[in-house]
């Protein structure tokens, strides 16, 4: 594992979500979520379409204002009402990276320029740094040899490693996924699983929605099943997903089974 | 076996009508209006004014019925020769290339070309040596405006071509020209329309109105010919002239010459400064050459100084409506419904005459301004709807980033938005290019309006018209295919 993805590890939980509400047009989406993450962990949030996973990490991010509840990430905290202007968000910034499931690469831009534009320009990064601090980032998610590529000109595996990296490029204590395997193929599955892995090893902290259970066995240490908006089932992945307890979990475990990974 | 069978409809109902006399068509243009020819204003869908009576003359003589056609001034001669008429009359001036190429009728009326100035000039002005720098206006495509091109070259005037007779006399008064030529008849209307110039008394050139005939229509010149003269004889185009306050003791003169000669003049106008006569085929276009040149010149540069206005003020419409609040997109929006819901000659028409009391912008300007204002808020579309293509997951992701909105605009979507809008921003700029051509109407001569005054001296439009667009085309063609190649090089991405 390479310098360029490693992080110190404290101690206390760098992403606390408490008592998140959250209701769209009249419906509760989120009726009161709460769920801690340590460094060097990985939870799996799991749940059938539309149980509002995605939700819970957009809140983290502030992307979407919520109605009650605490969003804590490394000692910057979210509080429920409008979303702040862009500007008092810059300490929120530097502490949580996020992977969309389309990747949401800058189509114009190249590889290396997608991963160099928050450092250069969020926070004012000497290019010449920036540029090799990219490669080293690039290199540790092997894609280094794309860096000149266009977003269109690369396959959806190396997009996803890009979109990583950009992520991770102002070295955030805690990355959010959401949905990374929808459009992987199994043998993509298993070595994204292998670099989450290193990621969290390296002392990062990682949030993933997945309903794919193979993926999450295999990738996370702690499983969040949401369902109906609210957290059903909480604990150490092998137990949730071995022996589940909740009926919505045991539902998700029937109908989500998902093809296993390689080993 | 199918049978067909006819129809055998009633007999028509209407009752047999009066053997109707066969209609002589005549075509005028009712905008250049009294004494000539006028939409009446006691019955909008009747014209009247001298040329009216003098084509029921013609019928009359030749049994038939009168039936007017409108048609833009400076294409009466050639919707005659297209066979849309059987004769053209509008104070239509008797030239040499009209007689090359029409039958062309006796010269029935006199006229001269006067000066009009305001009153401070009236002792200095007498002739066109005396407006040396000047701006002096006129009607494009006249003899007036052939006399000023060449006072330009041997004295220096400036010419300023208008569309119409009414706005050089009111630009007259406003200090935007310094002196209008144009026939006394026209001077005379429009001093009584808007008092306040003086019509000078020198006589700077002499002309003739005629009317025109398909050449292949000889005999019917012929008739018509005489009709005019025993018309003439009897007094009753004495009448109508005098009936149009256009009677005078030189007309009278010069009726009195013409009946007495039997032959009609055989070249038209003599002046005492004589009128440049274009030769013909490969000659006049060499000639034509240097001034198509210039007016190309003007409109590309006007186009390019136009989409540069309408890009800048464009962008800056498609932010206000993409980014701003309530009342700003609602002001915004309602500007680019208005501009794009009215015609961009109206629009002209209002900017440079209509605001003339406000601010008096110079032609040129003018035309720039409003040609920019009106694309701009066909621009400001095209941004707008390329902002909202651009996918909401990236500006997201930006905003994920730390990025500020600004940078968001700057970094991610702009040049996004800008990829997508250049195809149809290129359409556009060839669009303004051709539309340019308007602005003749506040007295920009660009291309169009150079062609159109080269092929009413050729008679012809079609060597004209071929050249005027081999030269458009030669400043669209290479922009498509720059832009053609930047977007080939941009979807790679």
């Amino acid at each position: 594992m390479s310098d360029a993805i490693s992080r110190a590890v404290s101690g206390a939980p760098v992403l606390e979500i408490d008592g998140l509400r959250l209701a769209r047009d009249q419906r509760e989406v989120l009726r009161g979520v709460s769920l801690q993450l340590q460094a060097g962990q990985v939870c799996a949030l799991m749940g059938v379409s539309g149980a509002g996973k995605s939700t819970v990490l957009r809140a983290a991010v502030a992307l979407e204002p919520f109605d009650a509840g605490r969003i804590s990430v490394d000692g910057v905290s979210l509080v429920p009402g409008p979303v702040p202007r862009e500007s008092a968000l810059r300490g929120l910034r530097r502490k949580v990276g996020m992977v969309f499931q389309q990747h949401a690469l800058f189509s114009h831009l190249t590889v290396r320029e997608n991963v160099m534009l928050a450092p250069v320009h969020a926070i004012g990064a000497v290019p010449h740094d920036a540029t090799s601090a990219a490669h080293m980032l690039l290199a540790a998610l092997g894609v280094a040899h794309r860096a000149d590529a266009y977003p269109s000109q690369i396959s959806g595996g190396e997009a996803q490693r890009v979109a990583i990296a950009r992520a991770l490029a102002l070295d955030p204590p805690v990355l959010l996924m959401d949905e990374p395997t929808a459009a992987l193929d199994p043998a993509r599955r298993g070595a994204l699983a292998g670099t989450l892995r290193e990621l969290a090893a390296a002392g990062r902290a990682l949030l993933i929605t997945t309903h794919d259970v193979a993926f999450a066995k295999a990738v996370a240490d702690t499983v969040a099943v949401l369902a109906h908006g609210e957290v059903v089932e909480l604990g150490d992945a092998r137990r949730v997903l071995d022996a589940p307890s909740h009926a919505a979990t045991r539902d998700l475990l029937s109908h989500e089974r998902g093809s296993p990974l390689p080993t | 076996m199918l049978v067909a069978c006819a129809p055998s409809g009633p007999a028509t109902d209407a009752p047999a009508e009066a053997p109707r006399q066969p209609l002589l068509r005549w075509g005028g243009d009712a905008e250049g209006g009294a004494p000539f020819v006028e939409a009446d204003p006691a019955d909008p869908a009747v014209v009247r004014g001298f040329d009216v009576e003098l084509a029921g003359f013609i019928a009359e003589g030749l049994g038939r019925r009168p039936q007017f056609g409108q048609v833009a001034w400076a294409s009466i001669e050639q919707s005659v020769a297209r066979g849309d008429f059987d004769v053209g009359m509008s104070g239509l001036e008797d030239r040499e290339e009209l007689r090359a190429r029409y039958a062309v009728s006796l010269p029935y009326f006199e006229f001269r070309e006067v000066l009009a100035v305001r009153p401070g000039d009236s002792a200095r002005v007498h002739a066109l040596a005396d407006l040396a720098g000047k701006r002096v206006a006129t009607l494009g495509s006249t003899m007036a405006y052939r006399l000023l091109l060449e006072a330009e070259q041997r004295h220096g005037v400036v010419p300023v071509s208008y569309d119409d007779d009414v706005h050089p006399y009111t630009d007259l008064l406003e200090g935007r020209v310094d002196a209008v030529l144009l026939d006394h008849v026209i001077a005379e209307r429009a001093q009584r329309r808007t008092p306040g110039f003086v019509i000078q008394r020198d006589v700077i050139a002499r002309g003739h109105y005629v009317a025109v005939f398909a050449r292949e229509r000889a005999a019917l010149r012929d008739s018509a010919d005489a009709i005019l003269r025993e018309r003439m004889r009897d007094g009753a185009l004495e009448r109508t002239f005098r009936r149009w306050g256009v009677w005078d003791a030189e007309q009278a003169a010069y009726q009195r010459q013409l009946l007495s000669s039997a032959e009609a003049p055989s070249t038209p106008g003599t002046n005492p400064e004589k009128v440049a006569r274009p030769a013909t085929g490969a000659a006049t276009v060499m000639a034509y050459l240097p001034a198509l040149a210039r007016a190309a010149a003007i409109t590309l540069g006007m186009s390019c100084a136009a989409m540069l206005l309408a890009v800048l003020l464009g962008g800056a419409i498609a932010a206000g409506r993409v980014y701003g609040g309530v009342v700003t997109r609602a002001a915004l929006a309602t500007y680019v419904e208005i501009v794009r819901g009215t015609p961009v000659l109206l629009q002209l028409f209002v900017l440079y005459y209509g605001l003339s009391t406000m601010v008096r912008l110079p032609a040129l300007l003018a035309a720039i301004i409003g040609l920019g204002l009106n694309y701009a808020a066909y621009e400001s579309e095209i941004y707008r709807s390329a902002l909202l293509a651009i996918p909401r997951t990236q500006l997201e992701a930006a905003r994920t980033l730390g990025l500020s909105e600004w940078q968001c605009f700057r970094l991610v979507r702009g040049p996004q938005a800008l990829r997508l809008a250049l195809a149809p921003m290129t359409n556009d700029f060839v669009a303004l290019l051709k539309d340019s051509s308007l602005v003749s109407v506040i007295t920009v001569v660009e291309l169009t309006k150079q062609t159109a005054i080269y092929a009413t001296n050729a008679g012809s439009w079609l060597v004209p018209g071929l050249l005027c667009g081999v030269i458009y085309l030669a400043m669209s063609l290479p922009l498509s295919r720059v832009a053609r190649r930047l977007e080939a090089r941009w979807s790679v991405r």
